[in-house]
């Protein structure tokens, strides 16, 4: 593999001008450099890219008929496994998926797999693509509660299908955490309101500001439809549990994010919501959560946007694609620190943050090295912080009191298809994983909504 | 019919004081006392929590009372009837606990009296109920007949006077129980200030206080932790763990640290508002 070709990169803006708006960084491939890279050194195609796919896309069929043109044709296949490559295309961890499994990522230059889906979907939406065929309604109705990526997949499945689709959601806005928490500059909100309403298109009657667990039971729902599906996902947001921690200026990332993206406090005050931000901010954790949060913070008004991780680069959870981004535009990079306490000059506000030097060690029962303290600490000033070290599951389906088997941590106990333990009620992504991507949690909706169908057309 | 979230009616009960009713029969089939909604006017606008005062089942409709002094109520408030919300889910939280065979002191201030309202019907049911209500002056008494109507006893106090005792709903507590009145549980609903204050009255009696809190508050369901409160040490989530808790354990100087958190914002965001309404 000697004579490979180069990677065909997507454009970017500049990082000086893109820390200044939140417009989105990454611009696509155009027409030419889909086709390009859909071809690029195809003889040595063995189709392994597929085994990183957790739906199962048919990755070469997309591929061949992007080079041939045939963009429509690569669409309408592509939806029948990722109902939403505009999305994924974005979001998904390639490089630990797809493009991992690729022959040519030995060489380094997996084919752009995530670029070129983002392609498809891209051209499909700007092409206004309808869906052929027509639906015939099965007079069968399912709830889905929540609608984040796994609940709109197993929405715009069964409508397909014929079933008619009741969508639950809080908020006020559908999307879940494709609305709340992923930033506009890494997927831009026309985008999800575009697939929304495709989802209306289906029939899927989408119903917002009802939370399941206080204005209707899982319960009633059970009662009234043919089959739920839970996909309240988990963004109950963990805490550090260090003193400190509710002094002004300490956010949690979703609290955060659901400011600055969901209630556009980046536009106050001509939006109605607030959110501080100060000169030196730290982000605490390295997940795509922090990521998105450090990022923000920067083209917010921080001079300086640290990241403070308890381990080492190596290690670092998020999208590699988003750390490259973030190292463009400035972020820092703190690793081998654990907050001990969050520190104030006045008892309000925080001023800084007390650290705990760490260490890697190699263990014995574990795939990843292990972290332990040093003894030592030291002392990182800064006027915001924002913690990202995890969720839980929501608790605000209550679901303890619904008769459903959890398992220690609140999540959801299924089968490999997404069947809980009660009779017609299924759940999947987040809520039965603890934390997962976009896609893993698709790929559950897609699970559940195969069990639902299944299930329903025996009876 | 009605449109979802539409105004029904709207009426004055005080100075920049006013009660709603909206048609929300998705919150109303549900609702509890103790329980709360939240609401966004507009597209633009924040996400508030509201207590839900009232409600009726049958009919569908919700009611909520407003006190016009920030972005959110002053927008609020000069909604007509038959305008909609842009928003309006619920209901939230923790109904409020239950208790039989008791007698309960129920302690409002101000625009917490209409809060105190469902507590007390669901309450004096099995229970003997005590209400005390207080206010600025004479001229700031509202959802006095309401209460009235629901509890065995109330008493009035005004900071000035002006009507019932003198001196705030404390001290019209401390009174009350240093004159040996018995009771087996309080409530208090209102201003953070008065609520820590009132919880401080009943410590020295032993009496278990419950307090419904008011913390600043986005998402409503868990996800965010803008409310959170620190409850006996630990941190807790008023929209999910509460909104009612143990009085004599709220940490009250941070609850009042962190409701204050946004006041340049508030300030700025109201004057920006009223500038622009003025023209």
């Amino acid at each position: 593999m000697k004579q490979l070709t180069e990677r065909e990169r997507m454009a970017k803006r500049l990082p000086t001008y893109r820390i200044r708006d939140f417009d989105e960084v990454e611009l696509g491939f155009t027409e030419d450099q889909a086709i390009r890279e859909a071809s690029r050194d195809i003889r040595f195609c063995k189709a392994s890219c597929m085994l990183g796919c957790p739906v199962g896309v048919n990755i070469p069929e997309m591929l061949r008929l992007v080079a041939e043109g045939n963009y429509e044709e690569a669409y309408r296949r592509l939806i029948k496994k990722s109902p939403f490559p505009a999305i994924t295309g974005r979001v998904c961890p390639q490089e630990r998926q797809c493009e991992m499994f690729c022959v040519l990522a030995k060489a380094g230059k997996p084919i752009s797999i995530g670029a070129i889906e983002r392609f498809v979907g891209d051209w499909a939406l700007a092409n206004n693509v309808k869906e052929e065929a027509t639906i015939k309604p099965n007079g069968l109705k399912v709830a889905v509660v929540g609608s984040g990526p796994a609940s709109i997949v197993v929405a715009s499945d069964l409508a397909r299908l014929g079933y008619s689709i009741d969508m639950f959601e809080e908020s006020h806005m559908a999307g879940g955490v494709l609305v709340y928490g992923i930033p506009e500059f890494r997927l831009p909100k026309e985008i999800v309101r575009k697939e929304v309403h495709r989802l209306k298109e289906l029939g899927v009657n989408i119903r917002l500001g009802v939370p399941v667990g206080t204005a209707i039971t899982i319960g009633e729902l059970a009662r009234e439809y043919d089959a739920v599906f839970l996909g309240v996902g988990a963004g109950h947001p963990k805490f550090l549990n260090v003193p400190g921690e509710n002094l002004l200026n300490v956010y949690t990332a979703n609290e955060f994010l659901t400011r600055a993206n969901l209630m556009k406090g980046y536009r106050f005050p001509e939006y109605d919501t607030p959110l501080h931000v100060g000169k030196r901010v730290a982000v605490i954790g390295a997940g795509n959560t922090a990521m998105d949060s450090v990022r923000t913070a920067k083209r917010l008004g921080a001079e300086e946007a640290i990241v403070v991780y308890r381990r080492s680069r190596q290690e670092i959870p998020a999208r590699a694609e988003e750390v490259l981004n973030a190292e463009e535009e400035g972020i820092k990079f703190e690793f081998l620190l654990e907050p001990i306490e969050l520190l104030s000059n006045d008892k309000r506000t925080v001023s800084g943050i007390k650290l705990m030097k760490m260490k890697l060690i190699e263990s014995s029962n574990c795939e990843r090295k292990a972290v332990v303290p040093t003894g030592d600490t030291t002392k990182l000033d800064v006027d915001t912080v924002i913690t990202a070290v995890g969720f839980n599951p929501n608790p605000s389906l209550k679901i303890g009191t619904n008769g459903l088997d959890t398992d220690d941590m609140g999540r959801i106990k299924v089968d490999g298809q997404g069947r809980t333990s009660l009779k017609g009620v299924y759940a999947g992504g987040d809520i039965v994983t603890g934390e997962g991507t976009v896609i893993e949690a698709m790929g559950w909706g897609r699970r559940a909504s195969t069990a639902i169908n299944e299930d329903l057309s025996v009876r | 019919m009605f449109k979802v979230n539409e105004i029904l009616m709207k009426r004055q009960l005080a100075s920049g004081v006013k009660e709603i009713i909206i048609f929300a029969p998705m919150v109303s089939r549900a609702a509890k006392a103790g329980q709360f909604i939240t609401i966004m006017t507009d597209e633009k606008g924040e996400r508030v929590p509201m207590t839900l005062v009232d409600w009726s089942a049958t009919e569908g409709w919700i009611k909520i009372v407003i006190s016009e002094v920030g972005l959110t109520t002053l927008k609020l408030g000069s909604k007509e009837v038959g305008e909609t919300l842009y928003y309006l889910a619920g209901p939230f939280g923790n109904p409020v606990s239950e208790l039989n065979s008791s007698t309960i002191i129920l302690v409002g201030g101000g625009v917490g009296v209409p809060a105190i309202y469902p507590i007390a019907r669901s309450l004096s049911r099995n229970n003997t109920v005590i209400s005390i209500i207080g206010y600025k002056n004479a001229n700031s008494i509202l959802y006095e007949r309401e209460i009235g109507e629901v509890s065995d006893e109330v008493i009035i106090a005004t900071d000035d006077g002006s009507k019932g005792q003198k001196g705030f709903t404390s001290d019209a507590l401390r009174e009350l129980l240093d004159s040996g009145r018995k009771a087996d549980a309080v409530w208090v609903i209102g201003p953070a200030m008065m609520m820590k204050a009132c919880s401080e009255v009943t410590r020295p009696y032993a009496i278990k206080t419950f307090a419904s809190l008011n913390s600043i508050t986005v998402c409503g369901s868990g996800m965010c932790g803008a409310c959170r409160v620190s409850v006996g040490g630990k941190t807790k989530y008023t929209c999910m763990d509460g909104p009612e808790f143990d009085a004599h354990e709220v940490n009250w100087d941070e609850l009042i640290l962190r409701l204050g958190a946004y006041k340049e914002e508030e300030k700025r965001a109201l004057g920006r508002y009223i500038l622009r309404s003025a023209n």
